[in-house]
């Protein structure tokens, strides 16, 4: 049960995930059903960064909580690591959107409520933890309680906790959904670093088109209910790129590429259209804006 | 002096910020403080002003004077209620906290018991007091029963609570570690649940006052309670107040040692506590 218990062991390969014509039905208070996720198939290859994006309520939670088999599939099955899930998978890093600190224990102490929990001696991993907590930009704070820290550094400790072990598989849901922008993009650059040092398999969550296209290698775009996977993108630009992915071509091809098919959908919506009038009554009225437009 | 700018900045500041917190906590004490004398004040001058006649309303003066006439029985009969109190509640803050731990584990306990437990809380306790002297006859043992039912259920009730408090995520998290659900119990859902179990155990030590004192008017022939009722019958009222008084410390004593104890086990939450009362 507490195989995992060495700290940077480096548990081999990253994990493989396969999905087979999964499906999930929720019983609903007034006796119905919701159908949450409908047969989606998917393989994520070892090492890859792969993102599923779509509007709220698609089941993008739903099957991430499925993966990690802390929720049963309804119907087909899934692979991590060539090993049916039946039960939670334990070689694995789980990042939520919430940080979920214990507010009793300090920073060092939340990280290694890990191996603590996997029943392993956490002396031997208090050097990785404080690593990781430099690493993760939390130097000077690890023994500071949760509540004397902001939302994202909350957030960052969390992934710290999550790596902890060195798992093979990083499972995150929306991990920067609750961040200010300026923080978010900062996230972006450290996640994609701490991924491009590691070789871990990273299924990311989000309802970002930005943080979807600079991040991964491919991104699944889910259609909304009943869940199931409407397309596939590849990602091809060069890495690091969180920051500077944005200045290329590839990046405005893949961004528009997906807005189109949100539009397709119906989860955007272009504006009703503005008459002529309209749009020059605007335009005359605020002088002051179009003198500060760059011409 | 010398020995304070040779400590490191760090131990000095903290030191600092004890001693400001300890005046402010001081300086706002004697406002209340204030209030309480000019209370007493008026206590003292109004009975002679408005010509009350002691046994209506007897002045503190009056009611120190009695209480050192017997202060020796007024005190016997005050430990003897205190320890009814006491014993009452231990036994309700013990029990309560398993049936709460059992609650939690166990959806068929829990789908049994919790609205039963609901049903219960609202009945009045005091109302069922005479049903046990006819099956426990007089004396501690039908006191402890009332003490137990009136702490039981605030306790019981909150320490549920408590414990169902833990975020579904952590939990989930914890899961995927492949820990026990002891581990889970002692390690995340028990702390989390102390502070709402603190809160019950505040609330069952001021019920198990009261209910110690009714018992004692009901089922007792000893007892502050008990001696209520006689210094009532001889019209000495100054005594009625000695004893209540006398009552009160013992109530605010225990309170105040839970207190105690919550600071030194959740000192996290009790922090948090004061930083949101300061902001
Ligand atoms: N425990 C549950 N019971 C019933 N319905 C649920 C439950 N969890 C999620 N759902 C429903 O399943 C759908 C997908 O939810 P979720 O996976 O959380 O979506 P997302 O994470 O993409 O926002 C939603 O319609 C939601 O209401
Ligand atoms: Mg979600």
């Amino acid at each position: 049960m507490h195989e995992n218990v060495t700290p940077g062991a480096g548990h081999g390969s990253p994990a493989s995930i396969v999905l087979e014509h999964v499906s999930k039905t929720y019983p609903t208070s007034g006796g119905g059903w919701t159908e949450a996720v409908k047969d989606v198939s998917l393989t994520v290859r070892q090492g890859e960064f792969l993102s599923i994006l779509g509007p709220s309520g698609c089941g993008k939670s739903t099957l991430l909580r499925m993966i990690a088999g802390l929720l049963p599939v309804t119907q087909g099955r899934i692979l991590v690591a060539g090993v049916e899930v039946k039960r939670p998978v334990t070689d694995v890093g789980i990042v939520f959107q919430k940080p979920v600190l214990l507010e009793w224990r300090t920073v060092l102490e939340n990280v290694l409520l890990q191996p603590e929990l996997r029943g392993a001696d956490t002396r031997a991993f208090v050097a990785r933890a404080r690593d990781l907590l430099v690493s993760v930009g939390l130097e000077g704070f690890e023994d500071s309680h949760p509540r004397q820290l902001s939302g994202g550094m909350q957030q960052r400790a969390s992934i710290a906790r999550a790596l902890v072990n060195d798992p093979p598989l990083l499972l995150m849901d929306e991990p920067l959904g609750a961040l200010d922008a300026l923080t978010r993009e900062q996230m972006r650059v450290d996640l994609e670093e701490l991924w491009l040092q590691s070789s871990k398999t990273v299924v990311f969550i989000t309802h970002s088109i930005d943080d979807a296209v600079l991040l991964s290698d491919r991104v699944v775009i889910m259609s909304p209910r009943p869940g199931c996977i409407d397309h596939v993108i590849d990602i091809d630009l060069p890495r690091p790129r969180a920051l500077a992915g944005r200045k290329h071509e590839g990046f405005h091809v893949a961004e528009e590429a997906i807005t189109a098919i949100f539009l397709e959908r119906g989860v955007l919506q272009r504006s009703r259209g503005l008459t002529a009038a309209e749009i020059a009554r605007h335009t005359e009225s605020s002088p002051a804006t179009r003198r500060q437009t760059v011409s | 002096m010398d020995s304070a700018v040779s400590m490191p900045l760090g131990e000095g500041q903290v030191a600092f910020h004890r001693r400001s917190g300890l005046l402010d906590a001081l300086a706002r004490r004697r406002t209340v403080l204030i209030t309480l004398a000019l209370i007493m004040v008026a206590w003292q001058l109004g009975p002679r002003l408005l010509a009350l006649p002691t046994y209506l309303l007897p002045p503190p003066s009056t009611v120190l004077m009695a209480f050192l006439e017997q202060w020796q029985r007024a005190l016997n009969a005050a430990w003897i209620t205190t320890t009814v109190m006491l014993g009452g509640f231990i036994a309700a803050a013990v029990f309560s906290t398993v049936f709460a731990v059992l609650i939690v584990s166990s959806q068929l306990v829990e789908d049994a018991i919790q609205p039963i437990l609901l049903v219960f809380q609202v009945v009045p306790k005091i109302a069922i007091a005479p049903l046990f002297i006819v099956w426990f006859g007089f004396g501690w043992i039908p006191e402890t029963v009332l003490v137990f039912l009136m702490a039981f259920f605030p306790i019981t009730l909150s320490a549920v609570a408590g414990l169902k408090s833990a975020d579904p995520d952590i939990l989930d998290l914890a899961r995927s570690t492949g820990a026990s659900t002891w581990a889970m119990f002692r390690k995340i859902k028990l702390p989390q649940a102390l502070p709402e179990i603190f809160t019950g155990l505040k609330v069952g030590i001021t019920l198990a006052s009261t209910g110690a004192i009714t018992a004692e008017f009901i089922a007792s022939d000893r007892g502050i309670g008990y001696l209520l009722l006689e210094w009532r019958a001889d019209l000495n009222t100054p005594m009625v107040f000695a004893g209540i008084f006398l009552i009160s410390a013992a109530g605010l004593l225990l309170y105040y040692v839970i207190e105690v104890i919550e600071h030194v086990t959740i000192p996290w939450h009790v922090s948090q506590r004061r930083d949101i009362s300061h902001a």
